[in-house]
């Protein structure tokens, strides 16, 4: 680890402020990828602010009907806040999937949405990647990329996002809010997270001296039908292969509001809207969620050593849909 | 700097194999050096004790309680609690297995919860009240997770069985406050005393790796602290006794 300056923030203006004077400062919260990254020489900040005490760590409903949970709430009280539990079992259920326990009571919300790719190449610093090395090429592309993207990938990269936390957000519908030096600036977590294109060293729309403050949720009636279906290669403590989150609200036998996103596939969490539109207005059965699936991922582009993953995709979404119909007979 | 938990047989022990694998790297490398240079790395060999060791740069001072203890120590920022532990305070029952957050070898107690202390930066735990395995027994009297660990024979070369006991303990209290795992049943409704199947135990350990393959041990151990009943056993340990030969 490169030497660098210890500073802990005693407020969220003075925290901005020392990240904002410095480009090479970064802040530090749980620490769980931030400090594997130094250790690896991925990242080499020369100074790290501390804001793991900051007052941002509030889980709460909002008078607009709103739930707004903290950047800083720690991932395992996020997941079993007895609100969340109850009226948004798919987060807690996809924050429950990722990482081990120690690591989740670690890590933060805010952090978890910044966690960087676990691409093998990013993580490798004598091979070329254009996410850690702007311009050197990306060594994935002809590697071997069984584990990278199928959706929405470029020539410069093929990484994935590695996290649930966000899969389960994007389902949600969530908004990310953030604060700069000299304002606040609300954003879509569809917006938040973008695609390789020509710069993957960006993996998100959080710009130095920014910093996250809270995730909101809007009201939804998905509480009782939803599911998070994560598929890896072990049964636990590994990153998706492919996982989904879905949510669906029942009236008179038909769907009347559902949502699919999509983990592991792409290079941010995935929202299948064309799914979505599929099965909206129908009566739920497992043809009219295969057809769903298929309008998906006819966008799939799968590469030498992932085309397994199309159809693991599909069958997932169909898995997925079918256990949030039966999550809970209400 | 604070050696006083140091102990004299682990510094000595310490400082003696520093001191063999260097001159044994001088030895090799005899004929590749000058009699200067070998004169050189001798004054350097002679100053590297931990003292030494300690480069400084960027001086963070932290107080915590480890082990019920208050302990004040002045630490550079890159060192984590899992070296601090280990090199500073002499505590070397945390082991550090990967130091990437991969294995859960470093598992240890920080405010009730379990933690990677391989991923936690010592200057982040000022006033943090810490557990590490040493922590656990009351003066002769093993804690309950590591008779069982004992009784049920749930490691074989021991390298994770810190982390192991470590996460386990946390674990039972975590279900007694009603934590959710990934595989619990009516999330929406169970708020206490979650009672953990196999499964249950299974997926809240995954954090923790044993190589040698011990996890159908591991488990009932646990199972047993956590139901206060006995576990069948499918094996027994050989003893004299038992020898027929």
């Amino acid at each position: 680890m490169k030497p660098f300056k210890f500073k802990r923030a005693s407020s969220v203006v003075e925290a901005i402020e020392e990240i904002a004077k410095n480009p090479k400062a970064k802040f530090i919260a749980g620490g769980t990828n931030i400090l594997d990254l130094m250790k690896e020489g991925i990242e080499s900040p020369d100074e790290l602010v501390d804001i793991s005490r900051l007052p941002l760590a509030q889980i709460r409903m909002l008078p607009n009907g709103n739930l707004s949970i903290g950047a800083l709430a720690r991932n395992t009280e996020t997941a079993n806040h007895q609100i969340i539990r109850q009226k948004y079992p798919l987060l807690s259920q996809a924050i429950l999937s990722g990482a081990s326990q120690q690591i989740r009571n670690m890590a933060t919300n805010g952090g978890n949405l910044m966690q960087r790719t676990r691409c093998p190449y990013f993580y490798d610093i004598s091979m070329p990647c254009n996410k850690r090395n702007p311009g050197s090429g990306c060594a994935a592309l002809e590697g071997l990329n069984r584990t990278h993207a199928i959706l929405g990938w470029s020539e410069k990269c093929i990484s994935v996002y590695p996290g649930d936390m966000a899969v389960a957000l994007t389902a949600l519908d969530a908004s990310i809010k953030i604060q700069g030096k000299n304002a606040e600036r609300i954003v879509k977590i569809s917006d938040f997270f973008r695609l390789p294109e020509d710069n993957p060293e960006k993996d998100n729309d959080l710009n130095h001296g920014e910093l996250i403050t809270s995730i909101e949720i809007p009201k939804n009636n998905f509480a009782n039908r939803s599911y998070y279906l994560k598929i890896r290669d072990r049964a636990s403590y590994a990153f998706a292969l492919v996982s989904v989150a879905v949510g669906i609200e029942l009236e008179g036998g038909k769907i009347k509001d559902a949502r699919i996103a999509l983990g592991g596939v792409a290079h941010k969490p995935w929202r299948a809207s064309d799914a979505e539109k599929i099965i909206l207005g129908k009566a739920p059965s497992e043809n009219i969620f295969r057809a769903a699936a298929e309008e998906e991922m006819k966008k799939a582009k799968p590469l030498a050593h992932n085309k397994f993953k199309v159809e693991l995709t599909k069958r997932a979404i169909v898995r997925a849909l079918l256990n949030a119909l039966n999550a809970k007979q209400a | 700097m604070n050696q006083e938990n140091l102990s004299e047989v682990g510094a000595s022990r310490r400082k003696f194999l520093g001191r063999v694998s260097a001159t044994t790297f001088v030895l090799l490398s005899a004929s590749l050096i000058t009699p200067e240079q070998a004169t050189k790395m001798e004054e350097i060999l002679e100053k590297s004790t931990v003292d030494s060791l300690d480069a400084d740069l960027n001086p963070v001072t932290v107080r915590a309680k480890i082990n019920g203890k208050e302990q004040t120590l002045r630490v550079d920022s890159r060192m984590t609690l899992l070296d601090a532990l280990r090199e500073r305070l002499g505590l070397t029952g945390t082991k550090k297995g990967c130091d990437h957050g991969q294995c859960g070898a470093c598992t240890v107690i920080l405010d009730g919860k379990r933690i990677l202390s391989c991923l936690t930066l010592m200057a982040m735990c000022d006033g943090c009240d810490i557990t590490t395995i040493e922590g656990l027994a009351k003066g002769e009297k093993l804690h309950p997770m590591q008779e069982a660990f004992l009784k049920y024979d749930a490691f074989q070369c021991g390298y994770c069985t810190p982390g192991q006991i470590c996460s386990a303990v946390a674990l039972l209290q975590e279900a007694k406050n009603g934590q959710a795992s990934y595989v619990t049943q009516n999330i929406q409704t169970v708020t206490k005393n979650i009672k953990l199947s196999e499964e249950e135990i299974r997926e809240r350990m995954s954090g923790n790796l044993c190589r040698c393959g011990a996890y159908p041990n591991i488990v009932k151990a646990i199972q047993e602290v956590h139901t206060e009943k006995e576990q069948s056993k499918d094996w027994n340990i050989s003893t004299n006794q038992d020898e027929t030969v």
